[in-house]
């Protein structure tokens, strides 16, 4: 099998953004006849690198063959021409046009400087029975769901003389049986000698349709496997970048807490289409639970469905022993939950405003517009948690912007601390500051749980989970797979292998 | 000093009135002429309130990373309320009833108007240049409407006061100016309001996830660009004692935007400065004074002030003065070097 030739091979691929290495070295063979998962966390360059081979970005270093001659392109446009299509993972159409429309735009059918139309219709339905798909082709896309959609963009990017497709995150959008339909198509593009390039965050589906992997972690490429030959525990070591062999069990614990604290918030059976499904879940007073998972399993989306940042389609929430609809951030907040996004840039900071003005802003929302908290309190309020988190610079003046991340990421707890919450749910809190501040958050964690605040605590460092949390909730593919208390009988490892499953 | 946001536009204020002062030496002489003070510089102060009103609002709206079209034709609107109340053949001079009346009668429109723009883009969601657009357009619509499509013509005595009466010598209309001044400041900065704002325009999702209800601070701004261009309107027809569907603030929410973006509030949303809007409105005030002070001709007005809104945008831009610098400090280098070396 290593004998055939790849249609298309990457080699010592390596691409700088500014200030960034998104792609250091990358080696990536693609074979006619195969899917070919790329796998990794966000951010590890599998985009980038899609962007490269189309024609997106420029590569720095390396070089691209096409069937063992070298090529390079310069545009998408240009890519395809030459045989690799893409699809992204937003549905690429415009959804007010026809099917035709769709799959021929900017390149019609022209007769004698009109368009040919009964052309385009007959060859339309042509591509759209190459992957057994039967619909009227005149009428608007948006009267397709969109899964059919997602076949439209496909027979788009199919033109005859295809040699790759890459499929970014195709069924991000899709429920099951639509994942089906679209497996079947890409099963049958692959048995006519197509190359697919298949992303996706689900591990079950790669294991279920890809014929090989390669593994990407912080822009490198760590290696290329057949999938048959990878355990989904051994895919995701090498994806978060962990060796198995390398784990020390976790000798520090915390001290057993008994399972007797009152419940603070209890979800039953809470859900969002497309977003997360079903799930329970119990929070202690006191309590610190983790939420563990790989990026894009849904630990996010839980957090923002107890926030009230998302409206859950059905479920129901109570909180203090009182059943409680929090649909929107200001409800979740006047009843004493509080949230700190991942996103700190987009959905934390105010980057224009003062670390003072940051600070308060939430305590000031609840509050009330004309409730002013006046210049002088302010001042001592922000004083205060400047010492206590050790903020720099100390100057309540100065814009939150010149703050280094972690530096930030304190001003955001302050400004929730501010609000003095029963429920704090803090997203990546930890995510790209450095270590001392890491080391701080946490302590500051244990010390509130032990004054009685409950935390939810989402990180990608399970170690850190397994220092901090008293109840560890795995979520996988979009739901909440397990539930374990954590004791000294808890490792990283039997935590990885539920975030993994199918073992 | 040279980093505050005001200091680039207080020096072409300055400039521009100096420039003034050489055309006509007795620019900056104030004399006292029929009991009440008079001269080049209280003419500007008087003419720019409605400009100065309007702007005020304006501020607060771009600040929420929203614009306001409407705010010229709300200014007929108002001014064609006050004029169907007092225009009327046959008002006695006498009562006061009527004045009060029409002031009621305007701003209740202005802030009604303010309330439906307010409501189209905070709860429809429409975007605010399209959801003011409406307005613009039909608001002059409506101004004609209620003068029965004339210009009507106001002698009713006590409407006067409120755009050319005097109070303690000053024009009242300064008075009316730096009254909603002195509230926007102190509703800004006295309360939360301010934060608020400033905080939806920078980051709306940031803003949500605090807590914040932005829809009802978003309707909020609307409303007082209303309020503002309502009072703007009672001003300017009371100065001409005349209300004029058509013409009346004309261009008026171009020269705000204007004036507000020269004040250093960028249409980015986030950080305002009310300080800022009021030189704005009173360069582009005095821009106006000047080019007719000096003779420029009326053809060629509008092109000598867009030159002048051009080079204070220019300079209140970091990067254009550290290449400005730079290229200076080269040419001086250059011609030293061409001394030394002759």
């Amino acid at each position: 099998m290593e004998t055939k030739q790849p249609v298309v091979e990457m080699k010592g691929i390596t691409k700088t953004f500014p200030g960034v290495k998104a792609l250091s070295n990358v080696d990536l063979r693609l074979y006619a006849g195969e899917v070919h998962a790329l796998m990794g966390e966000n951010g590890a360059g599998k985009s980038t690198l899609v962007k490269v081979l189309t024609g997106v970005y420029p590569y720095d270093e390396g070089i691209t063959e096409l069937e063992g001659r070298e090529f390079k392109v310069d545009t998408p446009l240009e890519a395809q021409e030459m045989g690799i299509s893409t699809v992204y993972q937003e549905v690429n159409l415009c959804s007010n046009l026809s099917v035709v429309e769709n799959i021929f735009i900017g390149r019609e059918i022209m007769k004698g400087g009109k368009i040919d139309w009964k052309e385009m219709n007959q060859r339309a339905v042509e591509v759209l029975a190459r992957l057994h798909l039967n619909i009227d082709v005149s009428k608007q896309l948006s009267s397709f769901s969109v899964a059919i959609q997602q076949m439209v963009a496909i027979a788009r990017a199919l033109n005859v003389s295809a040699k790759v497709l890459i499929l970014d995150e195709p069924t991000s959008s899709l429920d099951a049986n639509e994942v089906k339909q679209l497996f079947a198509i890409m099963e049958k593009l692959r048995d006519e000698g197509l190359a697919l390039i298949f992303i996706s965050h689900f591990l079950d589906q790669v294991y279920e349709i890809s014929d090989r992997i390669t593994v990407l972690r912080n822009g490198e490429c760590i290696g290329e496997y057949m999938t048959a030959d990878l355990p989904r525990l051994e895919l995701v070591s090498k994806m978060i970048g962990k060796e198995l062999n390398n784990f020390e069990s976790i000798a520090q614990k915390n001290e057993e807490k008994e399972d007797d604290g009152d419940v603070l918030l209890e979800a039953e059976k809470v859900f969002k289409k497309g977003s997360i499904q079903a799930f329970n879940l119990k929070i202690r007073r006191g309590e610190i639970v983790g939420l563990a998972g790989l990026l894009g399993s849904g630990r996010t989306e839980l957090a923002r469905l107890l926030f009230g940042a998302d409206k859950a389609d059905s479920g129901k929430i109570t909180f203090k022993g009182r059943k409680v609809a929090l649909s929107s951030p200001q409800k979740a907040i006047s009843n004493g939950i509080a949230f700190s996004s991942e996103n700190r840039k987009k959905e934390g900071i105010i980057a224009d405003l003062t670390i003072r003005e940051n600070m308060m802003l939430a305590i000031q929302a609840r509050k009330g517009w004309f409730n002013y908290i006046s210049k002088k309190k302010q001042n001592v309020i922000v004083k205060t948690y400047i010492d206590l988190l050790n903020i720099n610079p100390p100057n309540p003046e100065q814009l939150i912007k010149n703050l280094s991340g972690g530096n930030q990421q304190k001003v955001l707890l302050a400004r929730w601390l501010i609000t003095n919450p029963e429920l704090l749910i803090l997203d990546e809190p930890t995510r790209g500051i450095d270590i001392g501040a890491k080391g701080e958050i946490q302590k500051l964690m244990l010390k509130l749980s032990e004054e009685g605040m409950s935390i939810v605590f989402i990180s990608a460092e399970l170690e850190e989970i397994l220092r901090t949390c008293q109840k560890i909730v795995v979520m996988r593919d979009h739901e909440k797979v397990a539930e374990i208390q954590n004791d000294t009988n808890v490792t990283q490892q039997s935590i990885m292998k539920k975030m993994a499953g199918g073992m | 000093m040279m980093k505050s946001k005001l200091f680039w536009p207080i020096i072409v204020l300055v400039s521009i009135l100096c420039i003034n002062l050489f055309f006509d030496p007795s620019f900056f002489s104030i004399e006292v002429r029929g009991g009440h003070f008079t001269g080049s510089l209280v003419d500007i102060a008087n003419r720019v309130t409605p400009l100065l009103l309007i702007s005020i609002g304006m501020t607060l709206v771009i600040a929420t990373k929203g614009i306001d079209l409407s705010v010229g034709s709300i200014v007929a609107m108002s001014g064609a309320m006050a004029a169907f109340v007092v225009g009327r053949p046959g008002i006695s001079d006498d009562s006061l009833a009527p004045l009060f009346l029409a002031i009621a009668l305007s701003i209740g429109l202005a802030l009604l108007v303010g309330l439906w723009n307010g409501a189209l883009v905070s709860r429809v969601g429409v975007q605010p240049i399209v959801a003011t657009l409406i307005l613009m357009i039909a608001g002059r619509g409506i101004a004609q409407l209620i003068t029965n499509g004339q210009i009507t013509t106001i002698y009713y005595e006590p409407y006067a006061f409120i755009g050319a009466g005097y109070l303690f010598m000053v024009p009242f209309s300064i008075y009316i100016a730096a009254a909603v001044f002195i509230l926007a400041v102190l509703l800004t900065r006295k309360t939360a309001i301010g934060l608020f704002i400033e905080s939806v325009g920078a980051n709306p999702e940031a803003s949500r996830l605090a807590g914040l209800n932005s829809k009802n601070i978003i309707l909020m701004v609307y409303v007082f660009s209303g309020l503002c261009a309502g009072i703007g309107g009672l001003i300017l027809s009371s100065n001409v004692a005349a209300a004029d569907g058509n013409n009346a603030g004309l261009y008026y929410e171009l020269d705000a935007i204007l004036a507000v973006v020269i004040g250093g509030t960028t249409l980015m949303g986030g950080r305002f400065f009310l300080m800022g809007t009021v030189i704005g409105a009173l360069i582009i005030q005095s821009l106006t004074t000047t080019i007719y002070s000096i003779g420029i001709p009326p053809e060629v007005n509008l092109v000598v002030k867009a030159v002048v809104v051009l080079i204070v945008c220019l300079l209140q831009s970091p990067e254009f003065r550290k290449k400005f610098t730079r290229v200076l400090t080269f040419k001086k280098m250059t011609k030293k070097e061409g001394v030394a070396q002759p």
